[in-house]
């Protein structure tokens, strides 16, 4: 692979972004299982690529829509760890005030919609939003992220179809990690290949390597330029693996060791961290530098999440209506 | 200056209002936009496609797509009207009212704001269980939500205008047999709902009932067909000597507990009555409401007058049956005038 083409500066964000959600991931994993932390939480170990490379190819006001597996697109989109822990220990200081939690992440100032947990319920959301850009003249776009199994919803049916008779800019970004829930895509697919279905649409579906930083990105950044040319939608489908059990405490004894060893050599993190040393971009000193600061900043933010103030009881009714 | 209006006049009057003053207000709905079409399924947006093309958005048939397109439009800064052709249709888009379009304010810790209205015609029309429903029960028990039902055209022109302007997301129900429709598609059954309409722009709140007519002696509560029904009833009732104040109770979902329970102070009896099965009614939760805010006001228990609880009949015999009548509302004031 070629990086002449990318400032360094570039290209160690990417790293820093991917090592940042992986810290964040390890380290609220252990913050759960030792019971420091309430509620669930579904996470994306190894998919880091998807959310960084997508969110790299989209400018500050451009706009994501999440699923409940979130954590990793809040942080790629900008999102602060902080806020986003604080949100994840149900505290005031979260971004949503302590009322949405881990599934529900978001921050709108940022170009994040609140995660939408139910399967596929973004698609249709996504499209209206990248209606509103239209109407707007706006020029910007929304990238929509979901599942392999959101493709067995109606919702998705009916929210690829208006994105595409109205060429509205939105960028589907299907994260293939193999599994909903605890079932392989082989057993709700006779085709397992979704980026080839959205022809039926009439749109453009690409397939990428979801585990390369840098293969997203340059989909994601060609699609995006689509989009804001009046061409949209675009679709991707990015090939990648859930590494971790669905939610908290799921031991994934459903995936063969072999695919889980097959997938673990194809690391996302690692994989970049071989291409910046092979060309000179970076040595594992100022690698392992980042994942220094990175964890400093982490840990600095439990610490903070601990003695964050949590909500009142006032405010149970707040904020239901404006 | 007035004019006479039915409600689908009147609500098409108001949208291409709301439209012209508002450059973010647009429509979105099966059949609302085709050049030599149907204006929707009771004509209401007939003919706003040639005035507006931008505005008015014909969708392919999802019901479920096209709230979520309304959603992520509304959550943008635009200001949908988001219909559906019967109200049963609603049940199809439920995951996204429920689930995204009520809960967004709250669940972002108010970033986000969702001034979205929509539109859905109930009723026992002579269509069978399926296009036939009374969906409000289904709503009214949803926080962030607003849920409305309009009786007149003069209250559908002024509620659909502050549905649009107010920043959360308001349901409105509409009865087919109050839509006044002319022509080939008006209704068997339908009753006159039509309004004098001012030419000045005005506004109905949404959070208020309306007192329709003023009685000392019991309180009859109802909304879309069954307050004309109940209005008839009361005519009969004044004939015997009784005299009934009937409400329109308009505002579901909050109830207006302060116009109902002054008028249940004054008569200390209550006659609600419902188009829809009995059980998990719209008449139960105000029938709750009732008797925990003003029951020591009460001469006598509640009384409830709805249909059976069995889906939506086709037999003209068997609909009439299921669908309360004025006999029965006279019957029931007569009960708790026994008090």
């Amino acid at each position: 692979m070629e990086l002449v083409a990318y400032q360094p500066d570039f290209l160690l964000g990417l790293y820093e972004r991917m090592v940042r959600i992986r810290e964040f991931e390890d380290g609220i994993k252990f913050l759960f299982l030792e019971g420091i932390m309430p509620g669930t939480i579904h996470q994306c170990q190894g998919q880091e690529a998807t959310a960084v490379g997508v969110c790299a190819a989209l400018g500050s006001d451009d706009f994501i829509t999440s699923t409940f597996r979130g954590h990793g697109h809040a942080l790629a989109k900008g999102l602060s760890v902080q806020e986003l822990l604080d949100e994840l220990f149900g505290a005031a200081t979260g971004c949503c005030k302590g009322k949405g939690g881990s599934m529900h992440v978001g921050n709108m100032a940022k170009g994040m919609v609140p995660g939408i947990a139910i399967v596929a319920g973004g698609i249709p959301v996504a499209a209206g939003m990248a209606m509103a850009f239209k109407m707007q003249h706006s020029g910007r776009v929304v990238a929509c992220f979901f599942g392999d199994g959101a493709v067995a919803e109606g919702a998705f049916h009916e929210g690829v179809n208006m994105a595409a008779i109205w060429n509205l800019p939105v960028l589907f970004v299907c994260e293939n990690n193999l599994y909903g829930a605890s079932t392989h895509v082989s057993k709700v697919m006779r085709d397992t290949n979704i980026a080839r279905r959205v022809a039926g649409y009439g749109i453009r579906g690409e397939q990428a390597d979801g585990n390369d930083v840098l293969a997203v990105y340059e989909a994601a950044r060609a699609a995006v330029e689509e989009c804001r040319a009046g061409r949209g939608p675009a679709f991707l489908e990015l090939l990648t693996y859930r590494r971790t059990g669905h939610s908290r405490r799921d031991p994934c004894h459903y995936q063969p060791q072999e695919e889980r060893a097959a997938w673990a050599a194809k690391d996302p993190i690692d994989r970049f961290a071989e291409i910046l040393k092979s060309q000179a971009i970076a040595d594992d000193a100022a690698l392992e530098a980042i994942k220094d600061r990175v964890l400093r900043q982490f840990n600095a933010a439990v610490e903070n999440a601990k003695r964050a103030p949590l909500p009142t009881l006032e405010d149970l009714t707040t904020e239901v209506f404006a | 200056m007035t004019k006479r209006l039915g409600i689908a006049e009147a609500l098409r009057e108001a949208i291409a209002e709301e439209i012209e003053r508002d450059p973010r207000v647009f429509c979105l709905g099966e059949d609302i936009a085709v050049p030599g079409g149907w204006g929707g399924a009771f004509t209401v947006t007939l003919g706003l496609e040639q005035k507006f093309p931008d505005r008015m958005i014909n969708t392919p048939i999802a019901e479920l797509g096209l709230f979520g397109v309304a959603c992520g439009a509304a959550m943008m800064g635009m200001r949908p009207i988001a219909d559906v052709q019967y109200g049963d249709f609603l049940l199809l888009a439920t995951d996204q009212i429920v689930n995204n379009i009520a809960k967004f304010r709250y669940m972002s810790g108010g970033q986000i704001t969702m001034p979205l209205v929509m539109r859905a015609p109930v009723g026992a029309t002579g269509r069978g269980s399926q296009h036939a429903q009374n969906l409000e029960r289904y709503f009214i028990g949803v926080p962030g939500l607003k849920v409305v039902a309009v009786s007149n055209a003069y209250d559908a022109k002024g509620i659909l205008k502050s549905a649009v302007r107010d920043d959360n997301p308001v349901m409105i129900f509409e009865h087919k047999l109050l839509y006044g429709s002319k022509g080939a598609r008006v209704e068997p059954g339908a009753v006159d709902a039509t309004s004098e309409i001012p030419a000045a722009e005005y506004t109905v709140p949404l959070n208020r009932a309306a007192v329709r007519r003023e009685g000392a002696d019991v309180t009859i509560l109802g909304w879309l067909l069954m307050l004309h029904y109940s209005l008839q009833a009361a005519r009969q009732l004044a004939d015997e000597g009784v005299g009934a104040e009937v409400i329109d109770v308009r505002s579901l979902a909050p109830l207006d507990l302060e116009t109902i329970g002054a008028s249940v102070q004054k008569t200390g009896r209550v006659v609600i009555v419902e188009e829809g099965p009995k059980t998990g009614s719209v008449s139960a939760e105000i029938a709750a409401a009732v008797m925990e805010h003003f029951g020591e006001y009460l001469r006598c228990p509640v009384c409830r007058v709805a249909s059976a609880d069995v889906p939506v009949p086709f037999s003209p015999v068997l609909e009439n049956a299921y669908r309360p009548d004025v006999p029965r509302i006279v019957e029931a004031a007569r009960q708790v005038m026994r008090f």
